[in-house]
Parts: C-alpha cells; structure tokens; sequence
C-alpha cells in the first residue's frame, strides 16, 4: 500500500533503507534502485561507500562502484519539468526519474551476526530481486574488517563512515606490499602508518631505507609546514638508526645509532648494470663491468679499475676486450663513487660485512632498522646502489639461514620486511630480473624476506613484480597506464578504476590484497598528536625473537647477558 | 436544483456494467460535478462521475432552438415549461471500489449495480475515508475513457480540498501519480501542473 511505503517502514531494520535490488549480475555487480520516497537520493552515496544488502538467506557486504541518473520515460530527457515548480520536480524525483547504484557483492554474512565463528566469506552468489539495501554499520564494518587488537592495526575510517578500519598484519607481512600515489598525495604518511602498524603488530622486523630521512627520526609535513615525529621518536629502542652521513646527521642534532661503510670490494658488476641508467651507461659500458672482475677477481676490481689513468685505460680495454670508449666512460662515471665518504677504497677491510652483520643482528634481535641518506638522499646513484648491496647480502643470509633451518629443523629467521622507495628503479623490466629486489619480489616468503615498494610512477615497475604484491595501497592516481598497472590481475578493476580516479589527493587511499578482505577506499588516519598517544599507549613492551611480550625477570637477564 | 429533501439521492442507473454505470439524474441538470464521487446500492458500491450528458428523452426527436425572441435563457425555459419533460440529464460514473463489511476494497465489485439502483453523492467525511488509500488511481487511469486526464485531476482536487492536512496529501497524491504514470511523463506533468 501506497502510504505504508510513504511511512518508510522497513521489514528488517529501524534504520531507513537506500533502496532495492533490482537487477545486476555477480560478475558485474547488483543495481539497486535508490528509494522511490524520496528520502535517500544520490547525492546521499558517494562510490566506494559500504552497503548491506540483507537477501532471504544471507546478508552481503558490497561496496558503491558506480551512481547512474535513470527514467522510466525516456521523453523526460527531451521535456524535463518546468522548473519554476518545484512540486513537479518533486514528484518525479525518484518515480520518474531516479538514482541508482551499482553495488559489488564482495562478501557474504549470515543474516543473524554474532557467532564468532563464522566469518565473512567472499562473495559466490547475489541477493535475490528487491532486497533492500543498507548503509552499512559500523559492527558490520568491524565484522568484516576485523577489530583492532595486536593483529588488526586501525590504518583509517571508511568514507563517510567514524568506524575503525583495520588491516591484518599478520597477512600484510606475508606477501610484499606496494604503496602507491602521485608525488604529494601523501605516500609517505601512508608508509609511515603501515609501519607503525608492523612495529605494533611484531610480525617482522623491517629494514627502510630512508631516502629524504622521513621515517627515523621525524620527517616535514610540507602541507602544513610542521615536522612529524619519526619512528625512533615513537618507539625507542625497539629502531635502531643507521646513516651513511653522520655529518649531516650532526647539523639536524640528531644522534644515529650505527654509521654504514660500505668497501670497494663489496660492489658488484650488478650493482653497476642497475646504476646504468643514474650514471648515464651504454649497455656495453655497463657491461664492461663482468669482463673487468674477470680480470681483477671479485674483490678489487673497481678498487683496482679506478686507481687506472689515462692510457692505461685503453691498454686495458684491449687487453680485456672491450671498446676502449665505453670502458673510458666506465671509468669516468665510476669516480662519482669515490666522492661517497661512506665507500671504503682500502682493499682489506670489511666495513660493509660489518654494517650488514650490525643490520641483521638488530633484525634478529625484533628491531626495526631505518637506514637514512642524509644528504645522500638526493643522489639516487647512492640511494640504489647502497640499498641493493646491502640487501643482497642480507638476503644471502636469510636464505642460508633458512636453508639450514629446513635442513637442521632450526629456527627460521624472523620474518623482514624491506622498505625501497623510488622502487621503479629497482624494479623496471630491464633490471627486474637480475636485481635482489626482483628476486625477494618474486621468492614471495619463502626465504621470510618480503619488500615494501613505493613508488609513484607503478606502470614503470615490471608486471611479474607487480603480480607478486600481495596487499597494494595506492592514494591518487590519474596516469591511465599508472591506473591500469596498479589493478592488474585485481577482480572488479574495471570498477575500482573508476574509485581510484575519484580519490581526494590527501589522506585518501585505495586499499586491496590479502591484509583486506575486500578493496576499500579509506580515509587514513591523522599523523598527529593523537595518533602518537594512541601509538604509544598500544606500544608493547620489549619483545623477544620469538614474539613473546617480555617480562621485568627476562628484561633483567637479557640485559645481563648483553652486557657479557 | 436543490436536492430531494432529507437525503442526498440524486438519481438511478439506468445502465450497468462491470467497470462503469450510467445514471440518470432525477431532476435536469442535477448531477454532480466531474470526478465527484456517488454510491449506490448495498452494500455501496463507489464510483467516480466522469462524464455528463443532457439530452432528448426521445432520442428521435431532435432539440429545437426556441430562444430568439426570449429575453434570457431563464425566460426560455420559463415559456416552455415541457422542457425538463422532454430532455434529462445522465452521468456515467466510473467504478472504482466497494465496501465488505468494514473495509473499503478499491477495486471492482464481483457484480455491478443493478438497475435502478438508487445513487447518492458521498459525504466529505465518506470521501476522506475512502481515499485512505488511492490504489484506485490505477482503475480511473485505465478506464478507457476519453476523458480520463481531466477526470483524475478533477476527482485528485476534490480528494484534496476535502482533507483537513490538503499540502501533505497533495504530496501523497503527486507520488501516486508519479508512481502510475511513471512512463508517461506528459500525462503526469499535465495533471501535476493543475493540482490544486
């Protein structure tokens, strides 16, 4: 009957209903026919907000991709009402013409919530013709997103939504992660939010390489023109900081943990094949490089390759093979190196088995290591070639120590996550497939190493490393070939294309993969003062390898036995 | 044209069918007013006036035009007293509901009034209680009559003038029609425009 409808009352809920289902599909979503009352119109639903439909046997969890303005004759398109009367108006809002909503089942919910046991499933079937559908509450929120605790950390809201978004850490840690934006859209806040939440979470440690010195010890809030605590501020001994320039961390009045040395003899003819393209090296150039470790050996052939002059350059580049131009132009651009004070050139020392045993013994230890580059930040030759030496080598180590852990039934290393930033540089398809990068990327977590990217320009990072992200966070993007490389192989891309295009360019990111149980735009949380005294009231107290919370009894041995 | 005095009969059908019958008014041009609403029988059957005719009892003895010399239209009928003899004055009226028992059911009874049956006009209180729901928007609109538009927005006026909150079952009555003629959108703007 007509005025019961006009009454608004719902079979299932107090709460006013959006609309129905009125037709759709699994594969493209569900249209739900916004309310004919008048009461909830399209400009009430935003995409990407959260919808319930409650059907005969389940609810379902979906979220808005897509708003459409519909009529039920086509003729008022050519004879829109007059619109000095707005009775007319009125009355055809929402009978004749009409909203509606293309809603993306992604989950289904028992119909009667709270059994802690069932849990929200994907989505294999739709709600059956005139379901109504809900604005979707904050317990389903919490349902299927989980509830903040150790293992769920609060990285935003959803849109229009004051309920708690929580991301699975254990699952986040698992798989590599990729944060992506456009340049100011607020990655880096993002990244330092995400590894909040792994410090809080003690599923893994995690190595960062700190190009712009953001994350250690506090970084600028450009917008705002304020600075952001950094995660040694907001955690203490649990990050361990290391720079490669401890000048320039003297003029910030900061004090690092550790200084990094890295030795001539620790470079390899890879780490100069992924330098080719900051250092402006043909391919044969780059090259080069193998044939003069097969003259020199592996530990002092750049020591030995630039203690060369003049004609001995070319007397060389006979003898080995190789175009005398090309080697010449090796030589020149690899002097750049020797301005770096943190390379070592004399031949016997072992700075950088150092650095990387100081690096892994922090690691295994449960603490976080951020790795800043000072004023070497804005030299990417610097940024790469450190960040791949070192990884490599800590990754020989966890391989190994995995492999004799399957082999001996030991233990397996604790889990790492590393942070790369600029990670197309590591990651493009010409390189993918020799750097350590591309080969962590790839292994996934076999050896427990897994890699967080940041990059902005995503379609420049090779397709097979992008595949093996298994949870992905991206903030603005508007790139058709950034956009496309960002969701491939992601079910629904077509319709999170157009979520992600429309996301605000500040404290909004698209967030799917396997620490979410669907994709979701969510409205990050503010890095403030707040967020710290929230940060630091969660804060665990030490925890020891294996996990464990650690008592006042062990904190007392543990200090004895470092101090023996 | 006073009505009989002490009840508000005005006529009989003369003609009855499922979804319409026809009345005639006992007196010349007595009859109530386009989409008004009348019932007859018991239990009552409801219907809405959608069109009015005057014409020759005879239908063989066509109308002659008498009035040149008169001095007005009531000294005409005056000199030639026959008149209200000879023409009368018929309705139809569409059917749109019945009562059983208490309730108001708003849509066609099983069998239509019979002949002869006695017609009233409804009260305003009876017409308020009747468009409790207007369901029947739906067998106006379908009558197939060719007077239907004017019909509706005469009988939707009259709903509206006869309830004690008139803008909020103006509403009431804009989404009914919305919702009818949701694929017609000239039809609805015509009868929206003229809504009281």
């Amino acid at each position: 009957m007509i005025d019961d409808e006009l009454n608004g009352a719902s079979p299932l809920s107090e709460e006013h209903a959006l609309g129905l289902v009125v037709g759709g599909s699994l594969s493209q979503g569900v249209e739900i026919r916004l309310d004919p009352d008048g009461k909830s119109t399209v400009e009430d639903l935003k995409a990407g907000s959260f919808v319930t439909i409650h059907g005969n046997k389940n609810r379902f969890f979906g979220v808005v991709t897509d708003l459409t303005l519909e009529n039920s004759d086509p003729r008022v398109k050519h004879n829109p009402p007059p619109l000095d009367d707005k009775f007319i108006a009125e009355m055809v809002s929402g009978t004749v013409a009409y909203g509606t909503a293309e809603v993306i089942p992604h989950l289904t919910m028992p119909l009667v919530l709270g059994d802690p046991d069932v849990v929200p499933v994907s989505t294999k079937t739709i709600p059956p013709h005139f379901s109504p559908a809900y604005p979707a509450s904050d317990s389903d929120v919490e349902t299927v997103f989980g509830r903040e605790d150790e293992q769920h950390f609060w990285i935003g809201n959803p849109l229009d939504m004051q309920s708690k978004l929580c991301l699975n850490l254990e699952e986040l840690v698992k798989r590599s992660i990729g944060v992506f934006g456009k340049s100011g859209t607020g990655k880096t806040f993002l990244t330092r939010l995400l590894l909040v939440g792994i410090l809080q979470g003690n599923q893994a440690s995690s190595l960062i390489f700190d190009m712009h010195s953001e994350y250690g010890w506090g970084g600028q809030d450009t917008d705002r023109n304020t600075s952001v605590k950094g995660l040694k501020q907001l955690f203490g001994s649990r990050v361990t900081t290391f720079t490669l320039d401890p000048a320039q961390a003297r003029r910030r009045g900061i004090s690092t943990d550790e200084v990094v040395n890295i030795n001539y003899s620790e470079i390899e003819p890879e780490d100069i094949e992924l330098l080719r393209e900051t250092l402006n090296l043909s391919e044969v150039a780059g090259s080069s490089a193998y044939n003069l470790q097969h003259k020199f050996g592996q530990k002092d052939w750049l020591h030995r390759f630039l203690a060369l002059r003049g004609t001995d350059i070319n007397e060389l580049a006979v003898e080995i093979g190789v175009h005398p131009q090309a080697l010449s132009t090796l030589h020149n651009r690899l002097r750049r190196l020797e301005r770096y004070n943190f390379l070592d050139s004399s031949p016997n020392s072992r700075a950088s088995e150092d650095t990387t045993d100081k690096i892994i013994h922090h690691l295994e230890r449960g603490n976080h290591v951020v790795l800043e580059f000072g004023d070497y930040g804005n030299d990417l030759t610097a940024y790469i070639l450190v960040s791949n030496l070192l990884s490599r080598r800590i990754h020989e180590r966890y391989v190994s120590q995995t492999d004799s852990a399957e082999g001996n039934g030991g233990k397996k290393p604790r889990p790492l996550v590393i942070v790369i930033e600029e990670a197309h540089k590591f990651l493009h398809p010409g390189v993918a497939s020799q750097t350590i990068f591309g080969i962590i990327a790839r292994e996934l977590r076999k050896y427990s190493v897994t890699l967080m990217v940041i990059d902005q320009r995503p379609s420049a990072i090779d397709q097979e490393v992008m595949s093996q992200l298994g949870t992905r966070l991206t903030c603005l993007l508007d790139n058709d070939r950034d956009v496309e490389a960002v969701l491939s192989g992601t079910s629904g891309s077509r319709q999170l294309r157009g979520v992600l295009s429309r996301l605000e360019p500040k404290q909004q990111a698209l967030m799917f993969g396997h620490a979410l149980p669907m994709p979701v735009v969510v409205h990050t949380r503010g890095y403030d003062e707040k967020f710290y005294a929230e940060v630091t009231q969660r804060q665990p107290s030490k925890v020891d390898d294996q996990g464990r919370i650690e008592t006042a009894q062990d904190r007392l041995e543990r200090e004895i036995n470092e101090l023996f | 044209m006073e009505q009989l005095a002490g009840n508000n009969r005005i006529g009989e059908v003369i003609e009855s069918s499922t979804t319409a019958f026809i009345v005639q008014s006992y007196r010349l041009y007595n009859t109530p007013p386009l989409g008004s609403f009348i019932q007859t029988g018991s239990p009552p059957i409801f219907g809405v006036v959608c069109k009015i005719t005057t014409e020759p009892l005879d239908p063989t003895r066509p109308i002659i035009a008498r009035g040149e010399g008169a001095d007005s239209e009531e000294q005409l009928y005056k000199d030639n007293p026959q008149l209200s003899r000879l023409l009368t004055s018929r309705f139809e009226a569409l059917i749109v509901g019945h009562r059983a028992g208490q309730q108001i059911n708003q849509h066609l009874p099983a069998l239509p009034p019979r002949v002869h049956s006695f017609v009233n006009s409804c009260s305003e209180s009876e017409v308020v209680d009747f468009s409790n729901h207007l369901d029947f928007i739906h067998l106006l609109l379908n009558s197939g009559s060719i007077v239907t538009e004017e019909t509706v927005l005469a009988c939707m006026n009259q709903l509206i003038q006869a309830q004690p909150l008139q803008s909020d079952f103006r509403t009431k009555v804009g989404r009914a029609l919305a919702k009818e003629l949701s694929s017609d959108i000239r039809q609805l703007t015509s009868i929206l425009r003229s809504l009281m």
